[in-house]
């Protein structure tokens, strides 16, 4: 019996002991975001012994927390609107970028191989296209011998920010696509099997003979997995790389708004399917201690962190941008009225 | 003290104790020494005892409230017509339960309809044919099945089960049925192995152990003076199974087969794996991915916008809720009568 009580009161105090102190920064939200925030959250622990706690738990759940105010930041990798970010009184600035990359599993067809427009993709998603070997697509690909077999289109089941880039290229290219379906960290897809997360649907599409799907850039990297190259808006068939990201997210007015999706953005080398990566935040702090170690650490990381970064197969922001996040950051107060030091 | 803990264990063996029956039990005191301080014990354990039943309830009803409240703004935008709606659009805001709730019907029924005879065939041959020294590795053996995590389930299907379901069953089953009307629907779909038919075999194997147990055990209460009167007769195993041993241990059977569809039910991480997630209901076909209310909450929950979405997917909880808690009870009913005839003629 004794030994039981001491048991209760060992686990109890091991549990508060690690319990996040006061001055911890905390943040919560996109996994995409996960791997570079940790990797710089370590690095920065190393060298000050300040911690950050991020909970990856996906964009929804992360603006959710930010707006309960449970967190001092939360992370999403689908922008809030201006009007949206005035409302609630918060204020968001990119941190990385990414793109995403349609693959396929098609016998035969070697990574880079195949090439498709946004069109084509979106008549594909929406079960208009159903065979490989259809005109459209073979008229693409002359030189590709595909095979007359039923696509299976694979997609995320959970919401997320890879679905909200994918759809809402799909919207800016397809008219159709745009009234039937729209774009959303989750869709009402008319076909397709549902697969959770990145690595679920890369699962998929490696185990399913004939498959395309839709994954972010580090897991096209990692797994070589079939690319499929797609058509820019000014028509050209760029490699899906770090470079082709950049150039997206140049062509960004960031000085406008934060709030760009970058998306079908113009320029000959640009990726079609490119977005950022946010952080949210309140712009009158209640705990004005707080917000400045967050924003230390992202003006450390803006900093120190581009190498983490790319190691990670992110892509950094351009440093006229970061300067420009950094002036935003005036906007960001204690309740007196004081803008918060970094 | 010994007493009560020997009746304490006693009741705990059997499953699905309700704790009323550990509060009757405990007020029977036990005679001991040193009376003021057990006496004091006595009444401390009985105190806890009833926090604990107390505390238990409270969280029931502070769950289902919680869900009322948490499903009010989709209650009140639907009512019960969200059961029967099949739209389930994040982006017009629009929902509807109908795909949920029949996949999770649907996958439960499939599950048991396998599990069901694989398990009498177990406990039968674990009680009435096998050799004595097979009975306990065997039986060990399919319990530890239900030991085995249910993503390790979820991912065993989905690389190396769904592929040899599509390979070996479904093509074939497509090539001889394709033309046929209504039988050729029931096996059209995508030729990859995910869907409605490989979330039920999934949830079948992995409910076979429980109710592959509550079999075997009740089986083995039945009087060895019925089961031997009736093979002095001169009836066969099968006929001392079928007219002796199912009649006597029927309701116990049954019970078993209510816990099996409980967590049939239940079950999220294995079935969200092989299911497809898809939330469109568009044709009979077994193999057509589907999507069921746990890996709908599962997968969306996190992402869901607050409002109607969020709101929606807990009333999916709420209707997951009814259901299982209308086969927990039916299943502690058949219990309950099963107790009351022990013994007699049924």
């Amino acid at each position: 019996m004794i030994k039981r009580f001491s048991l209760i009161a060992a686990l109890v105090a091991a549990f508060g002991v690690t319990a996040v102190k006061a001055d911890d920064m905390t943040g919560a939200g996109s996994s995409f975001a996960n791997p570079i925030y940790s990797k710089w959250a370590a690095d920065y622990n190393k060298l000050t012994g300040n911690k950050l706690n991020y909970q990856s738990i996906g964009s929804g759940a992360g603006i959710k927390q930010i707006d309960a105010k449970t967190v001092d930041f939360g992370a999403s990798d689908m922008p809030l609107t201006d009007e949206d970010l005035a409302k609630k009184g918060q204020v968001q600035f990119p941190t990385v970028i990414g793109g995403v990359i349609p693959v396929v599993n098609i016998a035969g067809v070697a990574p880079g191989a195949m090439k498709l427009t946004g069109e084509l993709l979106a008549e594909i998603y929406l079960g208009k296209i159903q065979k490989w070997d259809d005109a459209a697509i073979k008229a693409l690909n002359p030189s590709l011998s595909l095979p007359d077999a039923l696509i299976a289109p694979v997609r995320r089941s959970d919401g997320s920010g890879t679905s909200f880039l994918f759809t809402n290229y799909l919207s800016k290219v397809s008219p159709e696509w745009k009234t039937k379906v729209g774009f959303d960290t989750a869709v009402n897809w008319p076909v397709g099997l549902g697969g959770k997360g990145n690595e679920g649907v890369a699962a998929f599409v490696n185990r399913i003979p004939n498959s395309i799907g839709y994954v972010e850039y580090a897991y096209v990297k990692q797994n070589k997995m079939t690319y499929v190259k797609v058509a820019n808006s000014t028509g050209a068939y760029v490699e899906p790389d770090e470079d082709a990201f950049k150039a997206a997210a140049a062509n960004a007015d960031w000085k406008k708004s934060f709030y760009q999706v970058l998306t079908n953005q113009p320029g000959k080398a640009s990726w079609p399917i490119t977005g950022a990566t946010f952080v949210i935040m309140h712009k009158v702090q209640d705990k004005p201690a707080n917000a400045s170690a967050v924003l230390k650490f992202f003006d450390w990381s803006f900093k120190n962190g581009d190498k983490a970064a790319v190691d990670l197969d992110y892509v950094t922001m351009p440093a006229a941008v970061k300067e420009e996040i950094r002036q935003s950051w005036a906007a960001i107060k204690d309740a007196s009225g004081k803008a918060i030091a970094f | 003290m010994d007493q009560q803990a020997l009746q304490g264990s006693g009741v705990s063996e059997q499953f699905l104790t309700s704790s009323t029956n550990l509060m009757t039990n405990m007020n029977t005191s036990v005679p001991v020494p040193n009376r003021s301080l057990s006496g004091l014990m006595d009444r401390l354990f009985g105190w806890s005892a009833l926090g604990a039943v107390i505390l238990t309830l409270s969280m029931l009803t502070g769950i289902l409230l919680s869900l009322l409240v948490g499903a009010w703004p989709a209650i009140s935008q639907y009512g019960l017509g969200f059961l029967t709606r099949s739209v389930w659009d994040p982006v017009q805001n629009e929902f509807g339960g109908l795909v949920m709730i029949y996949g999770t019907l649907i996958t439960s029924i499939i599950a048991l309809l396998i599990a069901v005879p694989v398990s009498f065939g177990i406990a039968l041959f674990l009680t009435e044919l096998s050799p004595a020294w097979l009975k306990r590795p065997l039986g060990i053996a399919i319990e530890l099945l239900a030991a085995i995590p249910s993503i390790v389930y979820g991912m065993w299907g989905l690389l190396i089960f769904s592929p040899i379901l599509s390979t070996y069953v479904q093509l074939p089953l497509q090539h001889l049925f394709g033309g046929v009307p209504f039988i050729g629907a029931l096996f059209a779909g995508p030729p990859v192995g995910i869907g409605i038919l490989s979330a039920g075999i999934i949830l079948a194997i992995m409910i076979i152990p429980f109710i592959a147990s509550v079999m075997r055990d009740v089986f083995e209460v039945t009087p060895p003076l019925l089961k031997e009167s009736a093979y002095g007769l001169g009836s066969t195993t099968w006929e001392v199974v079928y007219q002796v041993v199912l009649p006597y241990t029927k309701a116990g059977v049954v019970g078993g087969i209510m816990l099996g569809l409980g967590r049939a039910l239940g079950e999220t991480m294995a079935v969200t794996f092989v299911i497809g997630n898809m939330n469109q209901l568009n044709s009979i076909s077994v193999f057509e991915p589907a999507n069921s209310i746990t890996s709908a909450l599962a997968n969306e929950f996190a992402e869901a916008s607050n409002g109607l979405h969020q709101a929606s997917l807990i009333y999916l909880g709420l209707v997951l809720f009814f259901i299982t808690f209308v086969v927990l009870s039916l299943s502690k009913l058949l219990l309950a009568q099963m107790r009351k005839n022990e013994g007699t003629k049924s």
